[in-house]
């Protein structure tokens, strides 16, 4: 089976995220540059199938400039088969990412296109469903288990106040959830045989999908920021704190 | 006339107070864009459920009827909201960013071909949103162009709305589904039952992080003091990620956002992602034996201690208080 995994390129979360003066975007001039980590999981995920099947093959698409190849070689290293670049010099919106992805997966049939569920850029938790909609595909959001028998797919998913398993036959796009599993990490093997797998390049516009963008940031701005209070001594100073001065219990 | 759609999620007719706030915000759009606000609900236990919501100022409140909307499946879900959303000519489509609620609308959007923009925190006037972005790190002013929009908000960031004296007329509204299409299936919901108070809901929130080092200490050295406290418990994301406690207690950037009036974080050291997800409490409290650790820099109140000692002795401290 074909499994496609949608990879985007986002600041390492451990980076301090500082918004330009004019609004127009956040300074990248000190940022590490990493796969999204829940696109990680879901590289992941598409490997472990791949080897439990013992066959098929994982392939990564991305959406953007030249440099993103960084982080599909990356995916690559990790053991994916081969990776496509859908070269888009702006950013694109929701909608549209979703079109180009849908697009490719119209072409390349995959069983699964397993992705993140949210970038942890801006958070948006939207591209997975859009997908599973334009293809009329089922969708398994915020996978904690998958399982695949034949052409049947159970996925337990993290709703609010427990887990709910849902049943579904393939292919479908699942979203992938933090507990799904731990991503390997790319080995010096994996790293030298990456440099020569396939990654192809398409231009965004020979896709012919509408990329037209509906949602426009008008302006970034940085938030208020808490300030900090003090230290008290002790648990008594604290509970009374708590009791007298910020009246909460 | 921009009205607004306000999807009502329920459990079973009891509503959470997350969807009071999606009613609110709801009517905050309305007023802005001289609509009407409606609420939709679906699923078992609607009907019980829509006499409720009519009593939440809303202009109308529409059922949609069909066994297969009895789980929210995605795929049936979508359907059935995108024709109703073009047979009232709604122009927003809200919902709160609950877990079904992420699930739900983006995939609506693309049936609709309409934007969205998740998890806003504000309406303007001029009918652009406002939504954190990068953990919160950036406050981003949305525009979504076209005749209809889907938004979902934090649930943190707007009010209940209050009851009124009168109920809106309840319409029923037979969904519009196309079976063949329906490939989704429910099998089972395992609940995790608890008797404390839900994390969106509670007052106060207790949350532990990694130093709490162990589940077992969760429940030894943690618990006692969230029931103490009439707490929720939480959890960052490193406690989830270490598997001391489930998912569903995860607070952050990928978890749940809180805001209560006392959120006590202990052992947890304040990653950008675990602020992200409660930095809005009112009154925040941090407990942790390193003290450049990053959560003190929002704490209102610090105590730099060892857990292990500091929260026995804060359950003795609870009681004496309480008596």
């Amino acid at each position: 089976m074909k499994i496609l995994v949608p990879v985007k390129r986002v600041p390492d979360p451990a980076t301090t995220i500082r918004v330009l003066a004019d609004g127009s975007g956040i300074a990248t001039d000190n940022v590490k540059w990493v796969i999204n980590p829940f696109d990680e999981i879901a590289i992941e995920e598409a490997l472990r199938i791949k080897e439990k099947q013992g066959a098929g093959e994982v392939i990564l698409i991305s959406i953007g400039q030249q440099t993103w190849q960084e982080q599909l070689r990356t995916g690559l290293a990790m053991g994916a088969d081969r990776a496509i670049l859908i070269r888009s010099e702006t950013p694109l919106d929701t909608l549209a990412i979703a079109r180009a992805i849908a697009k490719v997966a119209t072409d390349e049939k995959p069983g699964i296109v397993m992705i993140g569920k949210q970038a942890i850029d801006d958070d948006s938790n939207q591209v997975g469903q859009m997908i599973a909609e334009m293809l009329g595909w089922p969708q398994a959001t915020f996978a904690s288990k998958v399982e695949i028998a034949g052409e049947k797919c159970t996925v337990v998913r993290e709703a609010d106040g427990g887990l709910e398993t849902i049943a579904f036959p393939l292919p479908a796009v699942i979203t992938t959830d933090l507990r799904l599993n731990e991503p390997r990490y790319a080995s010096l093997p994996g790293i030298m045989k990456a440099r020569k797998k396939p990654l192809a390049e398409i231009a965004v516009d020979s896709l012919g999908v509408d990329l037209a963008p509906k949602l426009k940031i008008k302006a970034l701005n940085a938030p208020a920021k808490r300030q900090a209070g003090r230290k008290v001594a002790s648990v008594d100073e604290l509970v009374e704190v708590l009791h007298t001065e910020a009246k909460v219990i | 006339m921009g009205d607004v759609l306000v999807f009502a999620e329920h459990q079973g007719g009891h509503f959470p107070k997350t969807t009071l706030v999606a009613v609110n915000a709801g009517l905050e759009v309305a007023r802005k864009r001289s609509g009407n606000c409606l609420a939709v609900i679906m699923g078992e236990g609607a009907e019980n459920a829509a006499a409720e919501i009519a009593k939440f100022g809303v202009s109308k409140v529409i059922v949609l009827e069909d066994p297969r909307l009895e789980h929210h499946l995605a795929d049936a879900a979508a359907q059935a909201l995108a024709s109703l959303i073009k047979s009232t000519g709604a122009e927003t489509m809200l919902a709160t960013a609950t877990a079904m609620g992420k699930d739900l609308m983006p995939r609506l959007a693309a049936r609709l071909n309409a934007p969205m923009a998740s998890e806003i925190i504000a309406i303007n006037d001029d009918g652009t949103f406002v939504r954190p972005m990068y953990a919160g790190n950036a406050l981003a002013t949305i525009e979504l162009d076209g005749p209809v929009r889907v938004v979902t908000v934090r649930g943190t960031a707007f009010d209940a709305v209050k009851p009124t004296e009168t109920a809106a007329p309840i319409e029923k509204v037979k969904a519009e589904l196309d079976p063949a299409s329906l490939k989704m299936e429910f099998v089972s919901f395992n609940e995790i039952k608890s008797d404390r108070p839900q994390l969106t809901e509670a007052r106060i929130v207790v949350s532990g992080g990694r130093g709490l080092k162990s589940g077992e200490n969760f429940k030894t050295v943690l618990e006692p003091l969230v029931d103490e406290m009439g707490a929720a418990m939480g959890a960052s994301r490193a406690a989830v990620d270490a598997g001391f406690v489930p998912n569903d207690l995860q607070v952050g950037q990928t978890g749940k956002v809180v805001a209560p009036e006392l959120y006590v974080a202990v052992g947890i050291s304040g990653a950008i992602q675990h602020l992200a997800g409660m930095k809005d409490s009112k009154t925040i409290v941090a407990i942790n034996k390193d003290e450049e650790a990053p959560i003190f820099s929002v704490a209102d109140y610090g105590l730099v201690a060892d857990l292990f000692k500091a929260v026995p002795e804060m359950v003795e401290a609870m009681k004496k208080i309480k008596h």
